[in-house]
């Protein structure tokens, strides 16, 4: 009785730590949650609610809507271009010998080093250099270059051994490259496929630099939301990332389970 | 013949290559190499100069503002990188030592939830706790501590904390990806060598656990050098950092030169640190 007792009173200390850390982690995402349904119009204490009218502003604003169908498609179809680019890549680098496969690798991986804001202002240079109107377009492009080197990199160190050797027993048996690929290499890699397109997608969905400068009329969510940022606090701005702290968690359970269920089975 | 099949095989890998090469070369490669031209031209008036010069950097290291702009930089992130380590090591050791393996996942999982939120909207959320009349101004009228609201953001200490709650997590997740993986039989063999737990944890856990603090580090280095998002929305416009001195080059003055060659500066310190921790920075230690 008592040895317990000290050894709660020792490890005290440990969960007071926790809960600290903790509650430093969540403090700022739950003030943001809870004053989202305030009734008034400062999203600080007191808190009188709960209401929806807030919910209701964010869901009649065209504006914000229309930022969240772009950055759907722009995260949707980027992620997509950048996994079917990556995954090419690390094929050829992982089952063929090819010369300089180590310096290609290194340049495949380079935007990973080079902070958003670098690749940003670049791209808005070369796009004001040759005329290219800003748009969801070029967003996209940007976006396509960022999660690129993520998707080979990961895809690369995926291709396994075991896996060579399934695709070998294919050719043998007289599928062709295309075969290969499409009916025995995307199969075996679907988790690793699926993993990395929604990592992908997060990513996108979240970029703000990017989208901001080589962006004019039509933005993506974080932009929209960058700029409700100047009318100071709003309960409306708490409702809208609410929101996307929603969608964002659906996201990472359907990936979770996907990934994880696949992998059980 | 051999050879015939075995060039051809190639060819076709290379086919496999060549839209990502050519993505990576036209929209990476290239707009740095013009931006790094961009950086040794100049902007005169509204009139671009485009005589080769190191204007823009000679300006940098006179205009106070600029050089101060990294100075402001390199300390804060200094100071967020060393501060999110050692919050998160003792967090990472917790959960990977005292927790329950069964609830590892969970509480892992937990920890790093508040990064699904927007890394806007984060840092917004951190405004609603430190501006004036914000949770914490109440809460310290509340229990009588001040008797006027205070603010705590547009400063410094804003940019440090909203920086340091979102690579908390991340150095939690990186540590705690190195602890869980090291065998319990070193810290057993330092026990039955005589050494009390913490001289074990000192010699023995603590460099076994470098490569995921480096890691960890470097990343934080790295992404909090080049964030504007967070000293923009926290920190105010009373003290620059380096981005927020990039975006004013380009949004209040058109300067894309002077803006090219901050960027190029900031690239160069971002390599010297690589360089400085690149023998730690083997992903496949962690």
């Amino acid at each position: 009785m008592r040895g317990t007792l000290l050894h709660l009173l020792r490890s005290l200390p440990i969960w007071a730590y926790v809960l600290l850390l903790y509650g430093f982690i969540f403090l700022p995402v739950g003030v943001l949650v809870l004053f989202s349904f305030q009734d008034s119009r400062i999203p600080v204490p007191p808190f009188n609610g709960p209401s929806l009218r807030w919910y209701e502003a964010v869901f009649s604003d065209a504006r914000l809507l229309d930022a969240l169908t772009n950055s759907i498609l722009v995260a949707l179809l980027s992620s997509l271009l950048a996994v079917v680019l990556g995954f090419l890549a690390a094929y050829a680098l992982a089952r063929h010998r090819l010369p300089f496969a180590g310096l290609l690798q290194g340049f495949l991986t380079a935007p990973l080093t080079v902070s958003y804001l670098i690749i940003a202002m670049g791209l808005l240079i070369t796009f004001n250099e040759l005329g290219v109107p800003k748009s969801l377009l070029t967003i996209g492009i940007g976006h396509v270059v960022i999660n690129l080197p993520l998707c080979f990199a990961i895809l690369y160190s995926q291709m396994g051994a075991q896996q060579a050797n399934i695709e070998r027993a294919a050719r043998d048996l007289g599928a062709r490259e295309w075969q290969v690929l499409g009916l025995v290499t995307v199969p075996m890699m679907w988790p690793a496929l699926f993993a990395i397109f929604f990592l992908s997608v997060t990513f996108s969905w979240d970029e703000f630099i990017i989208a901001f400068m080589v962006s004019r009329f039509e933005v993506t969510l974080p932009v929209e939301i960058w700029s409700m940022l100047r009318s100071g606090l709003n309960p409306k701005t708490n409702a809208v990332g609410s929101f996307v702290f929603l969608i964002s968690i659906a996201t990472v359970l359907v990936l979770d389970l996907v990934v994880f269920r696949s992998r059980k089975s | 013949m051999n050879l015939l099949a075995q060039s051809r095989k190639q060819a076709k890998a290379w086919g496999l290559l060549l839209p990502a090469f050519l993505w990576t070369a036209a929209f990476f490669l290239t707009p740095l190499a013009i931006m790094a031209l961009y950086s040794l031209w100049q902007r005169v008036g509204s009139r671009l100069v485009t005589e080769l010069s190191l204007g823009n950097y000679q300006d940098f290291f006179a205009k106070s503002f600029l050089w101060q702009s990294l100075v402001n930089s390199i300390e804060v992130t200094v100071m967020v990188t060393l501060v999110s380590v050692l919050l998160a090591y003792p967090l990472a050791w917790i959960l990977a030592e005292r927790v329950p393996r069964r609830w590892q996942r969970l509480a892992l999982i937990l920890a790093i939830l508040p990064f699904w939120t927007s890394y806007v909207v984060r840092s917004y959320s951190w405004l609603l706790v430190l501006s004036e009349g914000g949770i914490l101004s109440n809460f310290l009228l509340d229990i009588g501590l001040t008797a006027e609201p205070v603010s705590f953001a547009n400063n410094r200490g804003a940019t440090v904390v909203g920086f340091v709650h979102f690579f908390v997590m991340l150095l939690t997740l990186t540590i705690y990806a190195n602890l869980v993986q090291l065998s319990p039989s070193y810290r057993k063999a330092a026990a039955d060598l005589g050494a009390g737990p913490i001289r074990a944890f000192w010699h023995v856990t603590l460099p076994l656990t470098l490569p995921g603090i480096m890691v960890g580090a470097f990343l934080t280095f790295v992404l909090c050098i080049g964030d504007y998002i967070t000293p923009q929305i926290l920190g105010g416009n009373r003290e620059l950092l380096l981005p927020q001195a990039i975006m004013l080059q380009i949004a209040r003055r058109s300067d894309f030169p002077m803006a090219s060659a901050l960027a190029m500066i900031l690239m160069a310190v971002v390599s010297l640190v690589y360089l400085a921790c690149a023998r730690w920075l083997k992903i496949d230690r962690v």
